[in-house]
């Protein structure tokens, strides 16, 4: 007997009893459409994390004045004064693993083109800072090492606030007001996306650390909110850490006993934290979908029994009409496999809308791999003939006269 | 409890030529519905022989039984056992499903005009619950024919039919018969009997 037919009589027999059917199959539905989601919400945040990881900058290294030791934990963070925009360039200097180093003095500020008005951030860097981050320039260019030395009021707008305050507009050339003071803006950043805590990255106006500290925080001192820094390379961390914390605590002139005035942070721990949260996710609903799908297995197991029982005079006509055994075993296996790969389709369906509408509440991209849906369509089918197999083989040796006889 | 072994048959020991058309009587539980298992090859005797169109039976597997039962045998039973929610025409076409592959058209066809003969060409596409008893056995008949066996057995095949029914049942099989198949046919009823060319009488068991 052919497959074809096979295939035929075993969907026939399963839209009789649509309704059992369907809700034999709910067990593997739902267990596909767990592993569909979960592989690609897994991997669309992963991606996403990556990302916004990478986004971030090449093999960043952040150094916060305060120490992370004096007053428990990160409690000085920040909060003395002691780091300054020449400590970043003595880094660079003295430390060859250190690829390029920006100082870093953050302002809040309203900013106002004609009748448009936005309260962003402003961002005081140097010319290092495009390269520390590996951030582009959409238009127009950055400013200049001869800026920086005059505190010229030249500014970059971030893609969300040119939008904002331009509303379309060419920015370039034209003269915006900061905290009411009038800067040109030279140039438009590329769209950098969202940071890996959420903050919108582009909503920010990049303007020479000079000018921020001298003009907008009217300060004649040269320390800075944070130096921001970028190695040769990842592996090289520790070492680099250990160099410039010499040179610094050098620079500062603490004696061998003294806690450090700063704290040197990476992008490690936050990466390693993330991946973990990310793999216990992803272990949580795997156990949840191989249980789901072990019980739909069992479930489909038990309706074919069922199925077996019901159709015992059926199977006793097929075969006293020539039926050998293998083409009964093959007509209920089949059925079972047409059970649970129908299952796994509908589970299919269901997890990639799942996964699509997860992706779309956490602005992630939504990554399906046909791998991943290739595999749950075997597996559903493979579920089918694990636990359909013993059913069938019931099926197969029955014997005919006693299978005839039955009412 | 223990089991005994009740034999249902005993030395029974029985020639059919072909082309015969033979009735198979006697009490109930005397073993006409075994002895016509084991000539259908839907079971095997503890012991003894059986050969079918020179071929030995006893002994072979049940794949093997399987084969014979749809090359050389079609099967009409009391209660007619057509798959249910099925067509007449599907029906007739099961026992092709299991033998040398054939394409649906010429499938289809062969179970068409043998419906068509058989006087149900405006019921093909009918379930069994839509028709009536006689109809039903002449779907059933239709299925045993099928295969073009050169044997048909029927176990009461008139039991749950009415006298008009059974009689036209038996006219259809005396016509079979006239073309060449062999008949073996159980049943309670003498009127029935007489319809074919020679009655055997069974009790406990034995041929008498
Ligand atoms: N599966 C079985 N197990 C044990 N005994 C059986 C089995 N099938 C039949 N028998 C016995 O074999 C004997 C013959 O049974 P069989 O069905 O052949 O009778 P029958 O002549 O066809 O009767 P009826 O006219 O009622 O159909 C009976 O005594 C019956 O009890
Ligand atoms: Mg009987």
């Amino acid at each position: 007997m052919n497959t074809v037919i096979t295939m035929r009589i075993a969907m026939r027999a399963l839209i009789r009893n649509k309704t059992r059917s369907l809700l034999t199959a709910l067990g593997i539905i739902i267990g596909i459409a767990a592993v569909i989601a979960v592989v690609a919400v897994g991997q669309g945040a992963s991606v996403t994390m990556q990302k916004q990881i990478s986004s971030m900058g090449n093999n960043l290294v952040m150094i916060f004045p305060g120490s992370s030791r004096s007053g428990g934990f990160h409690g000085g963070m920040g909060t003395t004064q002691t780091l300054t925009a020449d400590d970043g360039d003595a880094i660079l200097r003295e430390c060859p693993l250190v690829r390029a180093v920006s100082p870093l003095v953050r302002a809040g500020a309203q900013c106002i083109f004609r009748e448009n008005n936005w309260a962003t951030s402003i961002l005081g860097v140097n010319v290092q800072y495009q390269d520390v981050r590996s951030w582009d320039i959409a238009s127009g260019s950055f400013f200049t090492e001869a800026d920086l030395r005059s505190a010229s009021r030249v500014c970059v707008l971030g893609k969300t606030v040119a939008t904002q305050l331009f509303q379309g507009d060419e920015p370039i050339g034209q003269t915006i007001r900061i905290k009411n003071m009038p800067f040109r803006v030279i140039g438009v950043m590329a769209v950098k996306g969202s940071a890996a805590w959420g903050q919108d990255q582009d909503d920010t106006i990049i303007a020479p650390w000079t000018t921020v500290r001298r003009v907008l925080q009217n300060s004649a001192f040269d320390n800075v909110n944070q130096l921001i820094l970028s190695l040769a390379s990842m592996e090289v961390l520790p070492q680099a850490k250990q160099e410039i914390t010499g040179i610094l605590r050098q620079r500062h002139r603490l004696s061998s006993g003294a806690d450090d005035d700063f704290t040197i942070t990476d992008m490690t721990e936050v990466t390693q934290m993330m991946t973990q949260v990310s793999r216990l996710m992803t272990l949580l609903l795997t156990v949840i979908a191989s249980i789901s799908l072990m019980v739909g297995g069992i479930g489909i197991m038990n309706i074919m029994l069922v199925a077996v029982s019901e159709r015992t005079r059926e199977i006793g006509l097929r075969l006293a009409v020539g039926a050998r055994r293998r083409d009964i075993l093959m007509q209920f296996l089949v059925e079972a496999v047409v059970l649970s790969g129908a299952g796994g389709l509908i589970g299919i369906a269901v997890g990639v809308s799942a996964a699509n509408i997860l992706a779309k509440i956490n602005n992630w991209p939504v990554v399906i791999s046909p791998g991943a849906v290739l595999l749950a369509l075997g597996f559903s089918a493979g579920i089918g003939i694990f636990f359909g197999f013993y059913p069938a083989v019931r099926a197969a040796r029955l014997n005919p006269i006693e299978s005839l006889r039955r009412e | 409890m223990e089991e005994v072994d009740v034999p249902a048959l005993n030395g029974v020991s029985l020639d059919i030529a072909a082309g015969e058309f033979v009735a198979i009587m006697g009490h109930s539980g005397s073993g006409k519905s075994t002895l016509l298992n084991l000539l259908g090859c839907l079971d095997q005797p503890d012991s003894g022989r059986y050969v079918l169109g020179g071929q030995e039976v006893a002994g072979l597997g049940p794949d093997d039984l399987a084969g014979i039962r749809n090359r050389k045998i079609g099967f009409v039973f009391q209660n007619f056992n057509l798959l249910p929610r099925t067509t007449a025409l599907e029906n007739v076409e099961l026992p092709l499903y299991y033998g040398p592959p054939i394409r649906g058209a010429a499938r289809r066809e062969r179970a068409r005009s043998l419906l068509v003969r058989l006087g149900l060409g405006d019921r093909l596409m009918h379930h069994p619950g839509q028709l009536s008893g006689g109809q039903q056995q002449r779907v059933a008949i239709a299925r045993a024919l099928v295969n073009h066996p050169p044997l048909i057995l029927a176990d009461e095949p008139t039991g749950n039919l009415d006298s008009k029914s059974a009689d036209d049942i038996m006219a259809l099989f005396q016509e079979l018969n006239r073309e060449g198949i062999t008949l073996v046919m159980v049943t309670h009823e003498p009127d029935i009997a007489r319809y074919a060319k020679r009655t055997i009488t069974m009790k406990d068991g034995m041929i008498v």
